[in-house]
């Protein structure tokens, strides 16, 4: 499996990353080296056998909806690069 | 004992009992020592020396009035990854370095009860994300045995600060190995915990489904003492289990009597050092010499396939959980983008470092419209099947031992350009988080005067076995009571 320039491009935009020319051409051997030695689970008959999402014993976990305080809300944006009118700010989205 | 810095946590607890010494006293020579050694091991990113002794002087009046639990007065190092209220948690990134989170982890919430002093955070690999620490935004850490290796990762800062008695203890988080193989390089104790003993919360998310917070100690007695108090359930972490805690500190039992513990030949890979194999015969003997009964011919066949599982799994879930990093609510926002997705993706580019973004890209790829299947289906398949395997060898055994690493401590530098040598350092580790069962590695042997570890694996949530094995066999040898010549 060789992962071409535009193919690395392509996934750098799906993971809302820019990526260097020098980066692109990096990850396109050194991926494809790494695809390369995940081809050992072809060799694995996995017909039949459920998927692991987690290895706990538990099912759906519940709890009462109680009503409880929040953090401050000056203590949650203190971390915000930007903030207007103790909101995020962010650039528009629909223009 | 010449120094307090030294001491272990069980030591430290008799003399702040019996008022032999203070917490003041104690924090001051751990302090020191870090002051000393620090330029050579760079294992710590914030030290919160003035809060530290705050905090002792507080202590040391509660502990004049009886007040005194087994962590209460004893400086602890965290790893960056945990959240700490009020002192900066980075990961070792850019894209957090000046994150000061408005909340205590659950873990550091349970060590505060207990009036630990907390001494500040300390270097791992970005995110988590390495074998070697050397993937820290900021420097990488040095291992106090011979500072031109690696302390391994990602918890090296951890490692190589509880070894160097930078810390009396530390704790660390372990997705593939990051307690573990550290603890191994390092010459240390570290324990992965049962996935869902201990609680994730404040833990900032590499891979959710294998992540676990672990102490890093100096020995088995102090480990049990460490998880006695972190361990159990936690409402704010669905994935924590409601079983009881047990009193670790009832399985230190100096003999193995009963106990069957198997040697799955499927971890001495290809390029296993000699040494490493030599030691761990070795140390399998001695076991044997304690009382159990050891199967040499345990089968684990599917332990081929764990590295590419994980190496699927782990990235795929990262980066799903990554993607919060945007730039928005906190963290590095990258300046002069002229709309909302190149503000995102510049942000990205410059926040995060090289293996991060691999990681990503590892990720995205694997869970992308055409390859999930062939991918991360698959890899979720091969869980099914590993943990399987698990489940019927701990029909027969107790316990499985193998070596924590292949090798001993590397170069600095060594793997850094490629990526798949440095994945393969997970070798030993990574199958455990896969199956979600504890295993904790000791100090087991010296290779030219570079530690060994080994790994003693256990059935879920019975961490109490491997402890007594641990325990067993730190009292039959002298490993643990070596320390680096800095």
């Amino acid at each position: 499996m060789k992962l071409s320039y535009q193919q690395v491009e392509h996934i750098a935009r799906l993971g809302r990353l820019a990526l260097s020319q020098a980066e692109i051409e990096n990850f396109s051997l050194q991926l494809s080296n790494i695809l390369e030695n995940f081809e050992i689970l072809q060799q694995v008959d996995t017909t039949h056998i459920p998927p692991t999402t987690r290895t706990n014993p538990l099912q759906n976990i519940f709890r009462e909806d109680e009503v409880a305080e929040s953090y401050p809300q000056n203590a949650i944006l203190a971390n915000a690069p930007q903030q207007e009118e103790n909101c995020f700010k962010v650039k528009a989205i629909l223009e | 004992m010449s120094e307090l810095y030294q001491l272990t946590i069980h030591e430290a607890h008799e003399l702040l009992k019996q008022r032999k010494i203070s917490s003041v006293e104690l924090t001051k020579s751990v302090l020191r020592r870090i002051s000393q050694i620090e330029d050579k091991l760079h294992a710590c990113v914030t030290i919160a020396d003035e809060s530290a002794l705050k905090q002792a002087k507080k202590i040391d009046d509660c502990i004049k009035n009886g007040d005194i639990a087994p962590l209460t007065g004893i400086p602890v190092l965290v790893k960056d990854i945990i959240c700490t209220k009020g002192i900066r948690t980075t990961c070792c990134s850019k894209i957090l370095e000046n994150f000061v989170p408005p909340y205590d982890a659950t873990v550091i919430e349970k060590l505060k009860a207990q009036k630990a002093v907390m001494l500040g955070k300390s270097n791992m690999d970005e995110f988590a994300m390495g074998s070697s620490t050397e993937h820290s935004a900021f420097f990488p850490t040095h291992n106090p045995w011979d500072l031109s290796r690696v302390p391994g990762g990602s918890s090296g800062g951890p490692a190589a600060a509880v070894a160097s008695d930078e810390s009396i203890y530390a704790l660390g988080s372990d997705t593939g190995g990051s307690v573990r193989q550290p603890a191994a390089l390092c010459g240390v104790v570290g324990l992965k915990p049962t996935y869902g003993r201990v609680s994730r919360f404040g833990l900032v998310a590499f891979a959710s489904s294998l992540d676990q917070i672990g102490p890093l100690t100096k020995d088995v007695t102090d480990c049990t003492l460490v998880m006695n108090t972190i361990a159990g359930h936690d409402p704010k972490d669905s994935t924590t289990v409601q079983y009881p805690v047990p009193d670790y500190t009832q399985h230190l039992i100096p003999d193995l009597k009963g106990l069957r513990v198997g040697i799955p030949e499927d971890y001495y890979v290809e390029g296993m050092q000699t040494e490493v194999r030599t030691a761990l015969e070795v140390a399998i003997r001695k076991l044997e010499e304690l009382g159990a009964k050891v199967d040499w011919e345990a089968s684990l066949p599917h332990t081929k396939y764990a590295l590419a599982a994980y190496y699927i799994l782990a990235p795929s879930e990262a980066s799903a959980n990554l993607a919060r990093y945007d730039g928005v609510k906190y963290g590095f926002s990258a300046p002069n983008a002229s709309n909302v997705i190149e503000a995102t993706e510049k942000t990205r580019q410059f926040g995060f470092g090289i293996e991060v973004k691999r990681r990503i890209m590892l990720g995205t790829y694997a869970l992308s419209a055409g390859y999930y299947e062939a991918y991360y289906l698959k890899a979720q398949k091969v869980r099914t099947l590993i943990r399987q395997e698990f489940d019927q060898a701990f029909k027969k055994y107790d316990a499985l031992v193998t070596p924590t690493s292949p090798t001993v401590a590397f170069k600095l530098g060594e793997k850094l350009e490629d990526p798949m040598q440095m994945y393969l350092s997970d070798v030993c580790t990574l199958p455990i988080n896969i199956a979600g069962v504890p295993a904790i590695s000791i100090p087991a042997g010296f290779a030219d005067g570079l530690p060994i570890g080994m790994q003693i694996i256990g059935k879920p949530f019975d961490e109490g076995t491997i402890l007594r094995i641990a325990f067993a066999y730190e009292q039959a040898s002298d490993w643990h009571k070596r320390k680096p010549p800095l």
